[in-house]
């Protein structure tokens, strides 16, 4: 079975200045990351700011260049960006904002903004244009009545299904979805999150899922991938990664998750922050807040290794054995 | 046990527009007490307008009661002494919160010379205190650094280091770890809990994360639409939730263990203060409600068990079995 | 920091560059000095003569490299008209143009910027849509409208000060007012703005939530966050003290720079209008580069840091 998506060694280096004149630092924000989404999947990816998790999903998508690396979509090779090819691809995979406010242009009415794609794509003719955006809306539940409103008009739940709709109108392959329920409140989040769970069903459609949010992310994704600092530490299945997290910083990113009835100190507390991307520590990246760094930590950067069925985990420390320190 | 803060029917109006439909709550020293809710239910407005802090086009009403001090009404240099004084407060967005052209040296000893009179030597080598307490690294070298020098995280820890500097018998936390990624939240989090514990500080925990106010609080208000409509302990209302709204926010959340299963999401939207329900404000999104809903709307009731409802047609008091997930899967609450 | 001076200085360089070569150029384009000095019944030889003496039959280039050549030694040539250096009649004209503008941005700064914050502060208030009001109203109204009114009120109605001419204080009183009304508008607009933002920001909330006192708030916390839009718009006007009196200083017959521009460019007196628009770029590019400097000095966020 041809992946819908396979990213190979994708590496993005920016350039960042401290202050007006000095020297240009290269920030690695994404650092040889490779993953594979297979139809009808949904790959998870979590992890903290600056993981470089965001600049991934552009990548995928070819809006932000890769350095290193290709993207291939259903085997072929992403197009330079900018070419009628890539254009035409767009019609292929579509990407959800976090803000859907933004991701909206406030002066048109939501049915003109939903069967945009459709026009830009030359999908069909105009009156079959027209019966598409009515079925799109029906799938993301909006009203026909709302046809004619403007985003200002509607809730940010309500907006978020104009910008999905909008994503499902050229019916794409796959769909990368950046951080599509956090600026929402929890029930709106969870309307949100159960239509994603729809749109799953029909079997048809990919999805790259970006978030911060474990319990989202365990909810929706079949195969979840850990970044720290631009590069994947552990992937696995979904429900397995989060019931048993072998690599330290997932542990303690599972742990630290608040959820009724766990006490408090029973929760493994990082020391520190994520350092700066652009002061990446040597060998693994993790080693400065890891409790369990040993001197091979700091010195080699670990590879990402096979730690149980269907699970990898870069980490010196994690072997193919269940891990005995599992939070 | 007497209350630190007693509120009593405070309402609040912007521009005319009722927000706060009249609270009320009562702190008592030394607690952990939780605020939940919505965006826009008045978790915030509660304890900005408690404290003065809303702006001029707010219209303020009720009482405010600290201690043996009424604050409603109270002249503004009365209010300015117990702000940072007696209760501190700190908010959601830490980097934007600190002031970004002043050294956070300079912000903490402001504090201290407000509230404590110290000044020069003494008042850095208690603000050098202060940043160590609340795990600034190396508080000396970084005294003299302006806030954009800081991470979020460590802002935050500014921002506890000048609420504490008051040394307050209050502290209300307002969404102060939803901006923060989720290992520092869980650092923050144990932080204040810490405090809390050490400076026998009450703590007023306003956010819209359920599992976090359970963490660290020991009592719990929910909030919707400018009123209280479930109070009580948090194990209690945490295990067996009684209102409609406060059952629905538990089902909307998806879990970290058990079956991937469908959320139940409340359907609808929280209303517009402007155009609020006739009957009770939840009704057009319970699926309980009634005839009566619509029309009447339930007052804030003492139950035998201790908690506080605003309901007609509450959920059954009898003990919830221990796992809620087959209660999800057949929708019994949708 | 040094770096962050360098850069600024060479943007400054090159920014008088430009102004210099494009005063050049549009001179020498847009009329013959030889006709606008001389009239049009004068022959042919003596007009060539002129031109052959200032240098204006050679190829524009070469002119633009002789000139260049002049300035770098110090020389900014001589007026075509009495022939004494153009330097000389630009800097003599000075003192009577800031004896306008100065007052005047005083002014400015005095009535715009606290009429703007109190505005602010006291958003929605009577006196708040008041200052908008004048304010629209003052940099709306053209400057040579405001003079002409002031005049006939104080002039010519009341006979309470002099309608043009320079000589005791009276006679720059009402000069100075007019130019002012413009920028204390601009100002009042501009602080009122720059405040309202400031003060809805979290960390006045922070402020205000420590127990701050409501003026110390407003003093310690908002004010230095507000300076800096104001300082940009401070920062241009102080730049403008020598050109922005053209207008007034022609109502008001006031010898100033103004005046001589405009006599000048209608004469095609080349050095002259030259000399007037180095002096100008020149100030205003220092005014520039003070602003910057002073960003770094009120922003902490704007200085060149080295990474911690």
């Amino acid at each position: 079975m041809t992946a819908v998506l396979d990213a190979r060694d994708l590496v993005r280096i920016y350039e960042s200045r401290q202050g007006l004149l000095a020297r240009p630092v290269p920030i690695r924000a994404v650092d040889g990351v490779s993953l594979k989404v297979h139809p009808g999947e949904t790959l998870g990816i979590v992890g903290e700011s600056g993981s470089g998790k965001s600049t991934l999903g552009r990548m995928l998508l070819g809006v932000d260049p890769a350095q290193g690396g290709e993207v291939r979509l259903a085997g072929t090779p992403m197009p330079p960006r900018g070419t009628a090819d890539w254009r035409a691809l767009r019609a292929r995979i579509q990407m959800v904002y976090q803000d859907p406010l933004s991701a909206l242009d406030r002066r048109l009415p939501i049915s003109v903004q939903i069967r945009e794609p459709l026009d830009i794509h030359a999908i069909g003719t105009p009156a079959s244009r027209a019966a598409r955006v009515e079925e799109l809306m029906q799938a993301v539940g909006l009203r026909p009545d709302q046809a004619g409103r403007y985003p200002h008009e509607l809730s940010g739940g309500q907006r978020q299904r104009v910008v999905i709709a909008r994503a499902l109108a050229t019916g794409p392959d796959l769909l990368v979805c950046d951080e599509p329920v956090s600026a929402l409140d929890v029930s709106i989040q969870a309307q949100v999150v159960n239509l994603l769970r729809d749109l799953q069903q029909g079997g048809q459609l990919s999805m790259v899922f970006i978030s911060h949010d474990l319990k989202v992310v365990r909810n929706l994704c079949d195969r979840v991938a850990v970044m720290y600092l631009g590069r994947i530490v552990e992937e696995g299945p979904a429900e397995e990664l989060f019931a048993h997290p072998r690599h330290p910083y997932t542990q303690a990113l599972v742990s630290s998750v608040p959820e009724p009835g766990r006490a408090l100190d029973s929760r493994v507390i990082l020391q520190g922050e994520p350092p700066n991307p652009g002061k990446r520590p040597s060998g693994c990246a993790f080693h400065p807040r890891c409790a369990f760094a040993t001197g091979i930590c700091r010195a080699e950067l670990p590879q990402l290794q096979t730690v149980a069925p269907r699970q990898t985990a870069a980490c010196h420390h994690v072997t193919g054995a269940p891990a005995s320190r599992a939070a | 046990m007497t209350n630190l803060v007693e509120i009593r029917d405070l309402r609040v109006a912007f521009d005319g527009v009722p927000v706060l439909h009249g609270i009320d709550l009562d702190v008592r020293p030394g607690e952990a007490l939780g605020l939940v809710g919505e965006s826009g239910c008045g978790k915030s407005v509660t304890w900005l307008a408690a404290l003065g802090l809303l702006p001029s086009k707010a219209t303020v009403s009720g009482r405010v009661r600290l201690g043996e001090t009424d604050l409603s009404g109270a002249p503004r240099a009365q209010l300015e002494q117990v702000r940072g004084g007696r209760i501190a407060m700190i908010f959601q967005d830490p980097s934007s919160a600190l002031n970004p052209v002043l050294k956070v040296g300079r912000q903490l000893c402001e504090a201290l010379k407000l509230h404590r009179g110290l000044t020069g030597a003494p008042a850095k080598a208690e603000a050098l205190r202060l940043m160590d307490l609340v795990g600034i690294p190396d508080p000396k070298g970084r005294f003299a650094l302006y806030p954009h020098e800081f991470s979020g995280g460590q802002c935050q820890r500014l921002m506890i280091a000048m609420a504490l500097a008051g040394e307050p018998d209050l502290l209300i936390a307002d969404e102060p770890t939803t901006a923060l990624d989720a290992t520092i939240q869980a650092q923050i989090l144990d932080l204040l809990a810490r405090l809390r514990a050490e400076m026998n500080m009450a703590t007023v925990f306003i956010s819209h994360d359920l599992g976090a106010v359970a963490q660290v609080c020991e009592r719990v208000c929910v909030m919707y639409a400018g009123r209280i409509v479930e109070q009580g302990e948090v194990g209690l209302l945490f295990d067996r939730p009684r209102h409609p709204y406060t059952r629905g926010l538990f089902d909307a959340l998806p879990r970290l263990d058990g079956p991937r299963v469908p959320l139940v999401p409340i359907r609808g939207t929280v209303p517009d203060p402007r155009n609020l329900p006739r009957g009770c404000a939840f009704a057009p999104r319970c699926a309980h409600a009634r005839d009566f809903c619509h029309s009447e709307r339930p007052d804030l009731h003492r139950q035998q068990d201790g908690r506080a409802l605003a309901c007609a047609y509450p959920l059954p008091a009898a003990p919830a079995t221990q796992d809620t997930a087959p209660a999800r899967r057949e929708g019994v609450h949708s | 920091m040094i770096a962050f001076v360098l850069v600024r200085l060479f943007r400054a360089v090159v920014t008088v560059l430009a102004v210099m070569t494009f005063a050049f150029v549009v001179l020498r384009m847009s009329g013959d000095p030889a006709q606008v000095l001389m009239g049009p019944d004068v022959p042919q030889n003596v007009v060539d003569a002129f031109r052959a003496e200032w240098g204006l039959d050679a190829p524009l280039w070469q002119q633009y490299i002789s000139y260049f050549r002049e300035i770098l030694s110090g020389d900014f040539g001589l007026s075509m008209r009495d022939r004494s250096p153009a330097i000389e009649l630009v800097l003599e004209r000075v003192p009577a143009t800031l004896q306008l503008t100065i007052p005047a941005l005083l002014l400015k700064l005095c009535i715009g910027i606290p009429a703007g914050i109190y505005a602010a502060l006291h958003r929605d208030s009577a006196i708040d849509r008041g200052v908008i009001f004048l304010a629209i109203l003052g940099f709306t109204i053209p400057s040579f409208v405001m003079g002409l009114v002031l005049v006939l009120i104080f002039a010519v109605t009341l006979h309470a000060l002099p309608s043009g001419g320079i000589g005791t204080w009276q006679h720059a009183l009402l000069p100075a007012i007019t130019m002012s009304i413009g920028g204390i508008g601009i100002l009042a607009r501009f602080s009122r703005s720059a405040m309202i933002e400031v003060m809805g920001q979290p960390y006045i909330r922070t402020a205000s939530a420590k127990g701050v006192r409501w003026h110390d708030v407003v003093r310690g916390h908002a004010l230095p966050n507000a300076a800096v839009p104001i300082v940009t718009i401070v920062g241009f006007m102080v730049g403008s003290v020598i050109s922005g009196a053209v207008v007034v200083e022609t109502i008001f017959s006031w010898p100033g720079i103004g005046r001589l521009l405009i006599v000048s460019v209608a004469n095609r007196d080349l050095a002259v209008v030259q000399c007037i628009l180095l002096l100008i770029a020149a100030v205003m590019v220092v005014s520039n580069l003070v602003v910057d400097l002073l960003y770094g000095w009120l922003d902490p966020r704007l200085r060149a840091q080295p990474a911690h």
